[in-house]
């Protein structure tokens, strides 16, 4: 049956019954206006919705009803018993209508013109010839009725003669069923149907005291019907079912593992038919939540044919499996992603019919929606047969915002390539039309499915198509996880994110490898990054500190008289650590006492309670743990749509069916969790959630560093405002070389031989083109032969290679000396990593490089400005000029520097000019503010942007910079935003200026 | 049946009433010597030592979790809220508790009895009583031998989630 309809049936045989109710408390109290407004509504929407799903007989009844009620409601006739029986009379003929409807899916042929002339008599003057002859029938049984159930038996007769009327004036099936009815009124009185007989009189009395009392039976019988079909249940009574069940499935659990302790245990049996009624009880009440996806499509065939008049496409869309069933949540989760592919198929996918032509495809592009079951997931396929992904154009809008180096994305499979999609900000719609590329793209959609624990994969073939995979669990409630182990705690991961384990033990052929501290896994000759859970989770408190101390003691011991540099100590640290934990554990075997003499120490330190014999037992205990997890270790091989990593841990178990609880809300900010949940041995652990760690070890990283600058080298992080990342490197003479990393385009590393000289330059073929290279300074050596590392500083057209020695590290740090330096290949110095560090002059080798870098890159650097705009930069420190130079230049700016305000002032009164000045505030002599001033109370330039870029952060120095004339505050270290800022300004400036023009 | 609920309420309600007017119930705790009552209305359930699941991550005052047949609670540490030394976690008493709709195990030393008290016993915080424990306590009452300090323990809970939020 449709739908449509038998919702339509479920809803309004529901509403009849509580009509029945109302009516009857109507006729009570006739003037209950609110009673009667209710009543008027429910005809009311009966009629609506029969007229919408064209079933005339019933909307006619229901008319007519709705007409005697309306009046009723506006006082125009009184609520007479009369009237009342008429409308339950209409009442039951709807009923019985809907019976019928019910069982054949049409309206039973005949009319009810008796019925409806009678109501239309009454509601044009209540006592019409129609009516004359109802009153003796039915005015009487109504009252007594309600009051007096035993006299209703006695009139039951009467009223069936009264329905006997009504329906030999309908011919056809009607006769028959009443027939049926009024035998079984008649017959079988004592059936337990909620008939209003002499039997049941509280049945009597809260069912209409109908003048047809076989109609009620009958109706009432098909209302049970329709009401073992479908009953409407609230969806928390639902959710406290599945959670109970949910419980069950917990305990069934805990039994069956204690009855594996039990070998021939007499519960053996009981508890197998427990567990299998238990996972049918789980699925049945999965059952109830099911929806069939169709409920979610029902909006696509509507957006696709919009579309389709909007875009001039022609295109059809075809649903398949729309009735597989999933989770009510997952599909609510589901729908707008869906709807919002759909919509990318038909919008980006399908091309024009004319293209189409073109290329001899059939004009009508088709969207191939597709839903089937496949291993306890649904797998949901949305296929168009049109122009497939412009792989070429990701590749740009990649770059454009990079996302990816222009080298990355060249090794890149054209599989990998479509994934990019899949990252934010990124629609390819080369214009926004109002259905797609609207900035909610695809990472939204893979966000989404993510969430409910689902992933997203793309096919597409140029010419041909795409595809999209959505594959789904069926359920969120109870989802299957893997029970991994790390430092002794027992952790949860869900099974659907991981891809595959690996065992790395000593000898195994897969070993975890490191990159500064970095733990990688070579895997199948790809990199994968490697996070330790024991690391990530803070686990290893107690070793660390144990082991560090021990380290300390030695060091003193073996008086080795120099202090490591920083940045190895901690490697330094982590790889004793290890030794120093075996031969721990060796001693803790071989000199318990020992040990648990000198465990107190440590525990005073660790702040822990526990006494120290138990402290020293679960020393050796984890000493030992370690050693052995030294030379095993597992890998959970986890996936995040298309990022892979693997985490760390000690010992993996088997899998076990959770039951997903949320954490406490005082826990939920910890995102590294997803729920915990409770064990088949009453253990509570926690769920670990792949997304949110693979989101937090990029903070986790930096957090750490943080913590490690804080720990080793004091109040450096006050000035956090100023925080930049540098590339640390060797080169030349002297201590470590940095620059700034956003100014670096790639680390290169080309073999000597490679290198040619032109017209006595160095240079090297690069990417089919020259590239020079430039020594790092005069004493520098070339190295004859092997590979040469370079640092790549590009702009667009034109890339330069700087020679160095090796690449030491990338370091998030306060950059604050103003150290400046005589040679002018270096900026300045500051302390780095406690070492004081030479903060290259990137312009300096640039200018080296090409000497008309400046003008060059000014013409044809930046797209958007057509000619390169004129840059003022003012700023007391040399340091920062040269760190931001370059960086404006590569922007395209002709960039004029000077070091004070009234370098500028004068610039000013000599009549140059430029399109944006950018100053410090902070200098000495006149501040920037005080600049800004000058320049806008009377100059030939102050109807220019100003710009402030300070270090000064505070809110009222950026108020009070805005109020003194800034058009702009911008933070030094802001680097990313500056020139799109600067640029902004210069538009700003130039609009308003058009605009007072104009007016 | 509807004159039976009716009936049944009645009484019930005069006793609580009773109740409520005249004497207020608490559980009386010990941590740190120190005596605590907490609100009987406000109590669940009192576990002896439980298996605590630590909580990588989670803040000091956050004990771990625990099994309560089959629902998972959090226990805080009641200590570490009070700043006090920490005790072993595997000794200590739960008392369990709800705020905010969902259940929280309150570690504590032991627990004592359950006491009717008078509101007339009842007196505000001392003034110069520790910032910590005015924060949570919603009184103090005057018993024969000691005094007993009112544990509020929505805000003790809900400190917890404000230092996290800060």
């Amino acid at each position: 049956m449709d739908d449509l309809l038998s919702e339509f049936l479920t809803e309004t045989s529901e509403n009849l019954a509580t009509l029945d109710v109302e009516i009857v408390e109507l006729e009570k109290n006739p003037n209950d206006k609110e009673l009667l407004g209710n009543i008027f509504r429910l005809v009311h929407t009966i009629k609506g919705t029969c007229g919408f799903l064209g079933l005339p007989r019933l909307e006619a009844v229901a008319h007519a009803g709705e007409n005697v009620l309306g009046k009723f409601r506006d006082g125009e006739l009184e609520v007479t018993p009369e009237g009342v029986s008429a409308i339950l009379e209409c009442f039951d003929q709807i009923k019985y209508l809907l019976g019928e409807l019910e069982e054949t899916g049409t309206e039973p042929e005949g009319n009810d013109q008796a019925l409806i002339d009678r109501l239309n008599a009454i509601a044009d003057g209540g006592g019409a010839p129609a009516a004359a002859e109802q009153p003796e029938s039915a005015a009487e049984p109504a009252p007594e009725a309600a009051a007096e159930a035993e006299e209703s038996s006695e009139e039951a007769p009467e009223d069936g003669d009264d329905l006997q009327e009504l329906f030999n004036s309908t011919p056809g099936p009607a006769d028959d069923l009443n027939f049926q009815g009024e035998e079984k009124a008649e017959t079988k009185e004592p059936e337990p149907s909620p008939e209003p007989s002499a039997e049941s009189p509280p049945a009597a009395a809260a069912k209409p005291p109908a003048p047809s009392q076989d109609k009620p039976a009958d109706a009432g019988k098909k209302e049970a019907s329709i009401a073992t079909q479908s009953i409407r249940v609230n969806v928390d009574v639902l959710e406290d079912l599945m959670n109970m069940v949910s419980e069950l499935v917990l305990t069934r659990n805990q039994l069956m593992q204690i009855l594996r302790s039990h070998k021939d245990s007499e519960f053996a049996l009981p508890l197998q038919r427990l567990s299998h009624i238990t996972t049918d009880l789980q699925e049945g009440v999965m059952k109830t939540r099911m929806q069939p996806i169709g409920n979610a499509w029902a909006k696509l065939p509507r957006i696709i044919r919009d579309l389709a008049l909007e875009l001039n496409k022609k295109i059809e869309l075809q649903m398949l499996g729309a009735d597989t069933e999933l989770d009510r949540q997952v599909l609510d989760l589901i729908k707008d992603p869906l709807t919002h592919m759909v919509r990318n198929s038909a919008d980006h996918g399908i091309e024009m019919p004319e293209e189409r032509v073109a290329a001899s495809k059939p004009e009508t592009g088709k969207v191939v929606l597709n839903a089937f079951h496949e291993g306890g997931h649904i797998i949901i396929e949305i296929k168009d047969d049109g122009k497939g992904l412009n792989l070429e154009r990701i590749k740009e809008k990649a770059l454009e915002n990079g996302l990816h180096t222009a080298e990355e994305l060249e090794s890149m499979s054209d599989k990998q390539a479509s994934q990019l999609i899949f990252k934010a900000g990124f629609s390819t719609a080369e214009k926004v039309t109002s259905v797609s590329g609207r900035g909610v793209g695809m990472d939204v959609v893979r966000t989404n499915i993510e969430k409910i624990g689902g992933t997203i994969e793309l096919n597409t073939v140029q010419g041909q198509g795409s595809t999209f995979m959505i594959k789904i669990p069926l359920t969120l409630a109870i989802v299957s996880a893997l029970i991994v182990e790390s430092c002794g705690e027992k952790f949860a991961v869900p099974q659907l994110s991981v891809v595959e384990l690996v065992r790395v033990s000593k000898d195994s052929e897969q070993q975890i490898e490191d990159i500064r501290g970095t733990s990688v896994l070579r895997l199948r000759n790809r990199l994968l990054p490697l996070i330790s859970l024991e690391k990530l989770l803070k686990l290893e408190k107690f070793e660390i500190f144990a082991s560090n101390k021990k380290q300390v003691e030695q060091s003193l011991k073996e008086d080795l008289g120099f202090i490591e540099p920083p940045a190895e100590v901690e490697a330094k640290v982590e790889t004793e650590a290890e030794t120093e934990v075996e031969a721990e554990a060796e001693e803790a075997e071989t000199e318990a006492e020992a040990e648990a003499v000198k465990q107190p120490d440590e525990v005073e330190n660790t702040s822990d309670n526990d006494n120290v014999m138990k402290e020293s037992e679960d020393s050796a205990k984890l000493a030992k743990s370690e050693q052995r997890s030294l030379a095993e270790k597992y890998i959970i091989v986890a996936k995040v749509g298309t990022y892979s990593y693997g985490i760390i841990v000690d010992d993996v178990f088997d899998t076990e069916e959770i039951v997903v609880k949320p954490v406490a809300p005082i826990l939920r900010d910890i995102s590294i969790f997803s729920g915990n949940t409770i064990l088949g041995d009453g253990s509570v652990i926690m769920i670990l959630d792949p997304n949110g760690i693979a989101d937090s070890t990029g903070e986790i990283t930096l957090a750490d560093d943080a913590a490690q600058s804080q720990d080793d080298y004091g109040s450096k992080r006050n000035f956090g405002d100023n925080v930049m990342s540098l590339l640390l490197f060797k080169a030349g003479e002297g201590g470590p070389k940095a620059v700034p990393l956003s100014l670096v385009a790639r680390l290169e590393d080309v073999m000597a031989e490679k290198i040619e000289y032109s017209d006595g330059r160095p240079m090297v073929q690069y990417r089919e083109k020259l590239m020079p290279i430039i020594k790092f300074d005069a004493t520098q050596i070339m190295p004859e032969q092997g590979r040469i590392p370079l640092i790549v500083f590009t702009d667009r057209d034109h890339s330069m290679g700087l020679v160095i020695d090796d690449i030491v590290d990338i370091v998030e740090d306060a950059v604050k000396s103003d150290l400046t330096s005589e040679s002018e290949n270096i900026a300045g110095s500051t302390v780095i990593a406690g070492k004081a560090t030479d903060i290259i002059n990137v312009s300096y080798y640039l200018e080296k490089a090409f000497g008309d870098w400046f003008r060059r890159t000014g013409v044809e650097g930046n797209q958007e400005t057509e000619e390169s705009k004129r840059l003022l930069l003012i700023d007391d420190s040399m340091f920062f000029r040269n760190l931001i130079i370059p960086t404006l230049s590569v922007a395209g700016f002709d960039v004029k520097a000077v070091s004070s305000g009234k370098e500028a002032l004068e610039l000013c009164e000599q009549g140059y000019d430029f399109d944006v000045v950018v100053s410090d505030i902070e200098m000495p002599d006149m501040t920037g503010l005080q600049l800004v001033h000058e320049i806008r109370s009377h100059s030939n330039w102050k109807e220019k942007p100003v710009v402030a870029l300070s270090s000064l952060m505070g809110e009222e120095d950026i108020k009070r910079g805005l109020e003194a004339g800034f058009d702009d505050y911008i933070a030094k270290t802001d680097r990313e935003s500056l020139t799109d800022r600067i640029v902004k300004a210069i538009q700003s400036k130039s609009s308003t200026e058009d605009a007072e023009e104009a007016a | 049946m509807n004159e039976l609920v009716v009936k049944s309420q009645t009484p019930g309600t005069e006793l609580d009433l009773a109740s409520n007017y005249y004497t207020e119930q608490f559980v009386t705790v010990i941590i740190a010597d120190q005596l605590l009552g907490l609100s009987v209305l406000n109590v669940h359930d009192i576990l002896g030592p439980q298996k605590i699941a630590s909580i990588p991550l989670s803040r000091n005052e956050i004990a771990g979790s625990l099994n309560l047949r089959g629902k998972i609670v959090t226990a805080v540490d009641v200590r570490q809220c009070m700043g006090l030394e920490p005790a072993d976690i595997n000794e200590q008493m739960h008392v369990v508790v709800e705020h905010l709709g969902d259940q929280y195990s309150l570690t504590v030393d032991s627990v004592g009895e359950v006491l009717n008290l008078h509101p007339k016993d009842h007196e505000a915080n001392p003034p110069t009583m520790d910032s910590r424990w005015r924060d949570v306590s919603m009184g103090i009452y005057q018993l024969p031998e000691r005094l007993m300090v009112v544990l509020d323990v929505d805000k003790l809970i809900g400190s917890i989630g404000e230092i996290k939020a800060a």
